[in-house]
């Protein structure tokens, strides 16, 4: 069996309003192991942004245990969640958080630069090879207002990559982009998926999520349907079905 | 983050806004450079002022009367007949710390030689003047004890009063001249000592024995002050002392009467002198200090603008392995980086505006190297003090509301 990369246990986050208690998660269990590809799914309120970040490292559950790849989340301090979310964790997404100004190469560069044993050199290989593995090594010196936004989103895939995490936690990030594009990108996801990488996305789209190989959905905090998918659809097939869209140039 | 990626940062961020990076250093470099010029100006003329005293012959000891009163009514101390030859005799005699004495004596007039006239003041003294005063003579001599017993019409005169009765580039001596109708043979031109502290042309004068002031030209028997020259410059104080105490004998003052004489040294006219030019510095160092402290604000200002611009790329850091410290010493460093550079810029333009003053208006400056260490410690300590707020609100962002920052 494969190791476990997300391990919860008895997940609860509370939020105080004033003086209501809004009970984002409620005893959540879930476990997600190495290689998986798994979409997070539920309406806006179900508690899917809460629950991802708890996942990333960025808000710690009221009570539960959480285990990143066998470190006990939920008993580490501000700059060890730091340390993680850094080793551990690649981010993506819906509105791509490129810093402006800067070109693709640097964007990508960016979360080694928190990585004190990673020199200069290493840098740029591991940022060059990020790039190359979402096909944009032609723009790494462009800027992100010169890229489309399927170009801003791979810009982003190619960050999320570079410190090697082992869970790429990507948040709607097909929200801000056409059809085609988004197939394009969840393409991309699949063939990381298929060189092991372990992914989890949060999506409210269906059509997106069939492309995942394990459902959950969400509703009130709670975990209402957790389904594997034999046989997810294939994303570039779908692409190539896609009708080709008359007068219009195609993206990238 | 290590250091060098941290300032490699900071310069990016500082050159992505290049204008806007420029004007908020425009404050330090204002303030710094005010600092520095007004110190500079500040320190020059308390130097200048000084030098001038000095030149006047640092053991230079005054004696004036005092202004006497006379039936209740207080009289200017410039009629009073005090003084006396024989204090002059007693000072030198009794006093051990006193190296030489001349009595002086001061009146106005109009010179007449041939068609030229020209009015000047008239000084009466014996042979130790020059050496008491620091008078050095450029050609010619000084009088002979001969001449002072005689009461000879021999006289020294000051550079303006030569340029101004023979010309520029006359050699005088051996002509006559007359002050109050009385012919003087020149027998020395003084050196040029150039404008006194006070403003007034040390130049324009006319020395002469004293006995020939006192018996041809105001017949009084007294003497309007007596210069001395102490023996060294920490002997002054004691010298003081001594001439209190010989003319206090002299003019029989017991126990409680005020001293009818009044003593000044050098040292007291230069403290006092420099002490004024001194809270001139220190007020407008002051004022410039204000600057800084405004120029400070201005980055206080636009880092904290800055800090709420960039929220998303706060949060995106954080989300990527960013810790507060890393946060907090990116914005920092940035803030004490434009202050330094903004330090460094208006050090050179404050030494620029120094010696531009200096050229331009021939005022005297001196640029001391504490005034450029102490403008650019406080560029940079401003730099932390005021880049520390807003810096500490990026680092304590919640990564979650950043990321999600409109």
């Amino acid at each position: 069996m494969n190791k476990s990369i997300i391990s919860l246990q008895s997940i609860d986050k509370d939020y105080y309003v004033g003086d209501i208690t809004v009970r984002a998660l409620r005893a959540i269990d879930m476990e997600i192991l190495e290689g998986e590809f798994a979409a997070i799914m539920g309406a806006s309120g179900s508690g899917k942004s809460t629950l991802l970040n708890i996942l990333g490292c960025l808000d710690k559950p009221t009570n539960g245990k959480y285990k990143l790849d066998n470190e006990p989340i939920n008993e580490l301090n501000k700059n060890q969640l730091a340390h993680i979310r850094n080793q551990k964790i690649g981010f993506i997404f819906q509105s791509y958080n490129l810093l402006s100004k800067t070109s693709a190469l640097k964007n990508v560069e960016l979360p080694l630069l928190y990585n004190n044993t990673v020199n200069s050199k290493e840098r740029r290989e591991r940022a060059l090879k990020a790039l190359e593995s979402v096909n944009l090594l032609d723009r790494m010196f462009h800027m992100p207002n010169q890229l489309s936004g399927g170009q801003q989103q791979r810009v982003a895939i190619a960050r999320s990559l570079v410190n090697n995490p082992v869970l790429i936690l990507a948040d709607e990030p097909t929200g801000n982009l056409d059809t085609r594009t988004s197939y394009e990108i969840m393409s991309l996801f699949q063939e990381l998926n298929k060189q092991g990488k372990t992914i989890v996305l949060v999506t409210h789209e269906t059509d997106i999520a069939q492309f995942t190989k394990r459902n959950i959905i969400y509703r009130d905090g709670r975990i209402l349907k957790d389904q594997k998918i034999g046989n997810p659809k294939n994303a570039k097939v779908a692409l190539e079905n896609l009708p080709a869209e008359e007068g219009f140039e195609e993206r990238n | 983050m290590k250091i060098i990626n941290l300032i490699k940062l900071a310069i990016q961020s500082i050159l992505r806004n290049k204008f806007r990076s420029l004007l908020t250093m425009l404050g330090i470099i204002i303030g710094v450079a005010s600092v520095i010029a007004m110190l500079a100006i500040g320190e020059g003329s308390k130097i200048s002022i000084e030098e001038n005293i000095s030149s006047m012959g640092s053991n230079l000891i005054m004696v004036f009367p005092s202004g006497e009163r006379r039936g209740g009514v207080s009289l200017g101390s410039s009629d009073s007949k005090k003084l006396t030859i024989s204090d002059c005799e007693k000072i030198i005699s009794q006093c051990p710390s006193i190296k030489s004495v001349t009595p002086l004596l001061q009146t106005n007039g109009q010179i007449i030689s041939g068609s030229s006239n020209w009015p000047t003041s008239l000084r009466g003294a014996n042979e130790y003047y020059f050496e008491i005063t620091n008078q050095g003579i450029a050609k010619g001599r000084s009088f002979t004890s001969e001449e002072i017993r005689r009461s000879s019409k021999v006289c020294l005169i000051g550079e303006t009063v030569k340029e101004n009765i023979f010309g520029e580039n006359s050699d005088p001596i051996g002509e006559k001249i007359r002050f109050n109708k009385i012919p003087f043979e020149i027998i020395g031109i003084l050196e040029s000592k150039g404008q006194s502290t006070f403003g007034s042309d040390q130049d324009d004068i006319l020395i002469v024995p004293y006995t020939t002031v006192q018996k041809r030209i105001l017949a009084i028997t007294s003497i309007h002050q007596i210069f001395t020259s102490a023996i060294s410059e920490t002997a002054s104080e004691q010298a003081v002392k001594e001439i209190e105490e010989t003319l206090r004998k002299a003019h029989k003052l017991t126990g409680s009467e005020e001293n009818d004489f009044s003593i000044r040294t050098q040292e007291e006219i230069m403290s006092m002198l420099s002490s004024t030019s001194q809270v001139m510095t220190t007020l407008l160092a002051a004022i410039a200090s204000i600057s800084l402290l405004v120029g400070g604000i201005g980055i206080m200002n636009i880092m904290y603008v800055s800090v709420t611009e960039r929220t998303r790329e706060i949060g995106l850091r954080s989300a990527v392995g960013g810790r507060e410290q890393d946060i907090m010493w990116q914005f920092l460093i940035e803030s004490i980086f434009m202050s330094v550079t903004g330090g460094i810029i208006g050090i050179i333009l404050g030494i620029s505006i120094a010696f531009s003053v200096s050229h331009f208006m021939n005022w005297p400056i001196n640029i001391t190297v504490d005034s450029i260490f102490l403008a650019f410690f406080f560029a940079s300590i401003i730099g932390v003090f005021f880049g520390w707020y807003p810096a500490r609100k990026a680092a304590k962002l919640d990564p979650i509301n950043a990321l999600r920052h409109e």
